[in-house]
Parts: C-alpha cells; sequence; structure tokens
C-alpha cells in the first residue's frame, strides 16, 4: 500500500462525505443505510468463467442507488486478501464484503469477521458454521448441477451420437455433482447418452484444458462440456473441431457462434440484491444462503446455433420442472463400479448430495 | 485394445506436434544464449510477456503473424535488458535471470489486462494429413508453419555452431573467454547478442502460446513452459537438435494423461499427468553420469564453474 494511493482514495472519501453533507438539507432524511459493498476475485473479472460471473451480477448492481460497489481482481488466497479487504473497510468504508473463492474463508474472513464486527461477511462456499463461525460471516451458494442438469437435456437431444465430453478441474463433490447431473440430464432425453470426463487436475492449466478437448473429441465426444475455472480454452478449442459445447459459471456464447448449445450460469445477481437490500434496510442478511432454479439463483445461457428445436422444448420444460423442485436424484441409480449409490429420490438439497463421491453408471471416468 | 493403443499413440503423436513449439522456441533461444557463457532463467518472462504482445498484436491489427513479430521484439527487449545488466561488473546472470522472469511476466500481466476477453485472429496451420482419411490422424498433422521455423532453426543452429566462423565465436566466448580475449572478440559484445537473440526466440515461443495453442491470454497461460525449457537445454546438453527432440519427447509425454483417461484407463491421471516430469528426470538421471554430459557443458557457464 503506497502513500500515494491512501492519500487519493481518504481524499475521495472526503470529498464523497462533504458532498453528501450538504445534499442533506435539501434532500430527504434517509432512514435507510447506504450498502458500499467491497468484492474481492481471485482472478481476472473478464475470464469468460468463475470470476466474470460475479463481476457481471454486481455490474447490475451498480445502477441501483444506495449501492457503491468496491472491486479488486487478482487477489491471491493468502494474506493478501486480508489486506484487500481492510483497506475496503477502513478506506471505501465498505460495510458489506463478498469473498469469492473458496479458500478466502478460513483464516482471512473469519479473522476479519471477529475484527470488525459490523461489517458482514459472506462467502462463496457453504462453509459458514453456525456455531463455530462469527454471526456477521456466513456463505451463498447455488447449486450450479441443476443448470448442468438442463445442459445434459438440450445436450441429449443436441448430441447425434449421444455421446457427451466432460473436461473437468478436480474431482470434489460440486464438480462431480455437475458431471453426474449432465448425465442424467441428457438420459432423461436419451437413455442412452454417456459422458466421459478427463480430469486435468488443476483448475487453470489451459494447454492440458486443450488436450484434455481435444482427445475427447478424437475419442468421438461430439458435445463438449466443462467444469474448469475459464471455459474459454476448451470452448474454443471444441468450436474449433467442428463439435457442439456447452458453457459453465458464465455466457460462452460469442466464443462459439457456430456450436453453442447453452450453458451453466450462476445468477449472483440475485444473492447480492438480498443482501443489499437487508443492509439498507438495518436488518442482518441470511447467513447461510443456498439455492437454484427455485429460487431463482441460476440461469441457463440464451440457446445458441447449436440447440435442436426438440432440445430448447426439452430444456425449457427442465428448467420450470426444476423452478417447481422436482429432484434431480432419483433412485435406484448405481455408480459406474456397479454399487447402489442412490436408492431413492433425493431432494436437490439433500446434505447427502453434498458429500459425493462417485460418477453415475454412464459417466466413463474416475475419481482417483 | 488395439485401437486403444493406436488412440494413445496418435493423442501423442498429436501432442508432440501441438505441444511441443513453445518449449522448441524458448530452448533453442537458451541454447543459444547458454552457448555463449551466459544463462538467462528469465526466459519464462520473455514467453509470457511475448504471449500477451503477440495477442494484443494481432486483436489491435488484426494481423497474427505481426504478433509473432512483436512477440520477438518483446522478447528482444528483455533479453536485451538482460544481457545488458549481466555486463555490469559482479553481477550474477542467475539472479539476473530470476528478477527478469518476474518483470516480464509482471509487465505482461499488468498490460495484459484488456486483452484477457477479447477474442485476436488466430495462427493458421496446415492441414498435412487430410489424405489418411483418419479424422483423429488428420487432426494430429494440423501442423502450425512455425513449427518447422522451429526444426529449420535447429538444423541451422546446428550448422552454424560447427561451419560459421559466427558460430565458432559464440563457442569460443562460452567456453573460454580468455581465449576469445586473447583473439580479439568482446565476450561482453557476444554475449550481449547472444542473450538479445535468445530472448527474441523465446518471445516466438510465447506468441505460439496465445496465437495457436491453446490460443488464448491470461495469466495462467504459461504454467511454466519456460523453466522447463530452460530445463530441456540442459537435458539437451545445448545441442540445438537434441532440444527439438526433448521438445518433442516433452510434449507427447504431456499427451498421455488426457489420452490415457479417454480411451479408458481413468485412474491415476494425478500420476499420468506429472509423466513428462517423472520421464525427464529419470532420462536426466541416466545421461547425467555420463563423461560426455560434461563435455558438452559450456566452460564459462556460472553453474560449471
Amino acid at each position: 500500500m503506497t502513500f500515494s494511493s491512501i492519500s487519493r482514495r481518504s481524499l475521495l472519501r472526503v470529498g464523497a462525505a462533504g458532498l453528501a453533507a450538504t445534499a442533506l438539507p435539501f434532500g430527504f432524511a434517509r432512514a435507510q443505510t447506504n450498502v458500499v459493498l467491497g468484492i474481492v476475485y481471485v482472478g481476472p473479472k473478464d475470464d469468460f468463467g468463475w470470476n466474470q460471473a460475479h463481476a457481471v451480477s454486481v455490474a447490475s448492481l451498480k445502477a441501483v442507488s444506495g449501492i457503491t460497489v468496491v472491486e479488486e481482481e487478482n487477489v491471491p488466497e493468502t494474506d493478501a486478501v486480508s489486506k484487500s479487504m481492510e483497506s475496503m473497510i477502513n478506506l471505501d468504508g465498505a460495510n458489506l464484503i463478498l469473498a469469492t473463492s473458496f479458500g478466502y474463508y478460513s483464516p482471512f474472513v473469519v479473522e476479519l469477521a471477529k475484527k470488525y464486527p459490523d461489517v458482514t461477511f459472506r462467502h462463496a462456499a457453504p462453509l459458514w458454521n453456525k456455531d463455530a463461525d462469527p454471526q456477521n460471516a456466513g456463505s451463498y451458494f447455488p447449486y450450479l448441477n441443476q443448470a448442468h442438469y438442463v445442459n445434459g437435456v438440450a445436450a441429449g437431444l443436441s448430441s447425434p451420437t449421444g455421446k457427451i465430453g466432460f473436461v473437468a478441474a478436480k474431482p470434489i463433490p460440486s464438480v462431480l455433482s455437475n458431471i453426474n447431473s449432465v448425465l442424467l440430464g441428457a438420459r432423461s432425453v436419451n437413455p442412452n447418452a454417456t459422458v466421459q470426463v478427463i480430469f486435468t487436475g488443476e483448475w487453470s492449466l489451459p494447454v492440458r484444458e486443450a488436450e484434455a478437448t481435444n482427445a475427447l473429441v478424437d475419442a468421438g465426444c461430439d458435445v463438449i462440456t466443462c467444469h474448469v475455472d475459464s471455459p474459454k480454452v476448451v470452448i474454443e478449442t471444441a468450436e474449433g473441431r467442428g463439435v457442439k459445447t456447452c458453457g459453465h459459471n458464465a455466457s460462452q456464447a460469442p466464443l462459439a457462434p457456430k456450436g453453442f448449445i447453452t450453458g451453466a450460469e450462476y445468477k449472483w445477481e440475485t444473492i447480492y440484491k438480498t443482501y443489499a437490500d437487508a443492509i439498507a434496510a438495518g436488518q442482518t442478511p441470511p447467513n447461510f444462503l443456498v439455492g437454484g432454479y427455485n429460487n431463482d439463483m441460476l440461469r441457463n445461457t440464451p440457446y445458441g446455433a447449436g440447440a435442436t428445436p426438440e432440445a430448447i422444448k426439452a430444456a425449457d420444460a427442465a428448467i420450470e420442472a426444476l423452478k417447481g423442485g422436482a429432484p434431480i436424484y432419483k433412485g435406484m441409480l448405481k455408480d459406474n463400479a456397479g454399487n447402489v449409490v442412490v436408492d431413492k429420490d433425493y431432494d436437490n438439497y439433500d446434505p447427502y448430495l453434498d458429500g459425493m463421491n462417485w460418477l453415475l453408471e454412464g459417466v466413463q471416468g474416475s475419481i482417483t | 485394445m488395439d485401437n486403444a493403443v493406436l488412440t494413445v499413440l496418435i493423442a501423442m503423436l498429436g501432442g508432440a506436434i501441438r505441444v511441443s513449439t513453445p518449449f522448441m522456441f524458448v530452448a533453442l533461444g537458451e541454447t543459444l544464449t547458454e552457448k555463449s557463457g551466459r544463462i538467462n532463467l528469465g526466459l519464462e518472462g520473455n514467453l509470457v510477456l511475448g504471449a500477451m504482445v503477440a495477442y494484443a498484436t494481432s486483436y489491435l491489427t488484426g494481423s497474427p503473424w505481426l504478433g509473432v513479430l512483436a512477440a520477438g521484439m518483446s522478447g528482444l527487449f528483455l533479453g536485451a535488458l538482460h544481457g545488458y545488466i549481466c555486463k555490469l561488473p559482479k553481477v550474477n546472470d542467475i539472479a539476473v535471470g530470476i528478477a527478469m522472469m518476474s518483470f516480464g511476466t509482471g509487465l505482461a500481466f499488468f498490460f495484459g489486462k484488456p486483452f484477457i476477453q477479447p477474442q485476436a485472429p488466430k495462427l493458421d496451420s496446415i492441414p498435412l494429413g487430410d489424405w489418411t482419411g483418419n479424422p483423429a490422424l488428420a487432426q494430429a498433422l494440423q501442423v502450425n508453419p512455425l513449427f518447422f521455423v522451429g526444426i529449420f532453426l535447429a538444423v541451422a543452429m546446428s550448422w552454424a555452431f560447427r561451419n560459421t566462423k559466427w558460430g565458432l565465436i559464440v563457442r569460443m566466448t562460452g567456453d573460454s573467454a580468455a581465449s576469445a580475449k586473447a583473439m580479439g572478440v568482446s565476450v561482453d559484445l557476444v554475449r550481449f547478442l547472444a542473450t538479445a537473440a535468445g530472448g527474441f526466440l523465446a518471445g516466438i515461443g510465447g506468441a505460439f502460446l496465445s496465437l495457436y495453442y491453446p490460443g488464448i491470454w491470461n495469466q495462467g497461460l504459461s504454467s511454466g513452459q519456460g523453466l522447463m525449457a530452460v530445463a530441456l537445454v540442459i537435458f539437451a546438453r545445448w545441442d540445438p537438435i537434441r532440444a527439438i527432440f526433448a521438445a518433442l519427447f516433452f510434449g507427447a509425454a504431456g499427451a498421455i494423461g488426457p489420452a490415457l483417461q479417454a480411451v479408458g484407463i481413468t485412474s491415476g491421471y494425478y500420476f499420468f499427468n506429472a509423466a513428462p516430469y517423472i520421464l525427464t528426470l529419470v532420462i536426466m538421471i541416466i545421461s547425467a553420469g555420463s563423461k560426455a554430459s560434461a563435455r558438452d557443458a559450456p566452460g564459462e557457464l556460472s553453474i560449471t564453474k
């Protein structure tokens, strides 16, 4: 932190406060608290992926009066994030901090939440523990697998062969659930559909992601989708090979004008609006906020040229069903080693599914 | 199963051709620099900056080949800077190299911000495998012209080191600065030029990454290719031709991980993804013990002195 940046920011703040003070006598006395929303990203906010999804949502809040947005990109999951968040609180007056990367939570968010009890901290992964963690901290997380299920439905009816390729980063439950949901979606419209998965082992490894995409296309897959941080390489490589694609995290439609079907997207603005409204009204925003299609936290990218008319119809129907809470994991289902892993219908938010460590029968791949 | 073996072999062939080019250019650049008796560990910085400059230039001008040239020039700039700093008395070229690596990547990240999102025009490839009638093979044989440029350069360098006055001068400054001085050759000038030229080549390697394969620009693009390529030079024992084989070998080994998963050998992918590093280590250990490898090392290098 250089001296010049502190003084510049402080000056701006003083200026803003002065403006507000002069405005007060003429304006109306506001009961509402102004929201200063500080958001930290782990990567660039225009990466066609996870960070962009957050940034797009936050950008939509900038237009709302009473909300100020402070952003910082490329903040590593180290002490650096504590410094970024503290500077947002002390220099910009942030009263709502959104930490968007998994590794930010412990110890950084937890420690700062203890230090600044008046600031609301929310973290984008279901890690908040109501017994152990500070009450001004909290978690939010939409279940993206519901939108991947819709991807699967659309892919199952847009793929001539029913072979779907999936480039995955790491075999953690949320990734596995996306893979399984693509399969279940595809099988709901084409019982012979399969999903072939290649794990790259890292969240962002462009060269290996391109290799994995090529390997899947060579193996005969004609729809490619993925769960990596920045799907740009996967989508562009697949488009270059002339196969269809389904997106992940943010809209990749512009990257694949010929083969894009649809994509699974987060609708973070629903959550961020909820928080901002609560703070503006002087209430405590919900500590633990999860959801999906049933409470407007997800969307699918508008259909691209790769989606067939039947696919669009079936995918729209699937979205309606999910909004009504239709379950995705319906018993009996076996994993690809032959064990029964789903013995009854599970609600889409059933805690059993959070611990997923299997790939369903029909998925070619292994988690080890 | 035969089919699966064939699939993996085709994937390795494709991987060798697709992935090897950046390694080739960086390794050739480093070979030239080290032959003159100086180490430039900062070529990772040249690679990343080259990738960014190439992408930005291609996006702004619409000409990817202009991007390649600009990437080379950015590498030349970093190389020349390294060469100049190392000329100063009591400067350690390894330490400067590490600083240049941070400088190059930092510069690239700073100026590269606005170019992460846009799509820049890419380099075209030459389809050499369409006659085979096998789509996977045809894809593997989509070869970028830079691949051939790299091979041509290696042959030319190898010949020049043996048969031209300039080649002999570079080798002499690398093997014995005292002899070079006795011959009336300016050691500093030769090393400066060799480092700058090596930087130019590494920059072109970066252009291949951002403009062809994988064909994007972002901060995670390189994943250490520039560092590996510097190690490949030692692996190739300072021989340009062997550097080409080392790069091809490394690219092919890198394709093993994804290809095995594609044919259904799905467990142990962390192990298979590490194949290039494991194989390199094994060959290093086998080859490092030989007398020949000690003889091949330029005598003036600060690691061998």
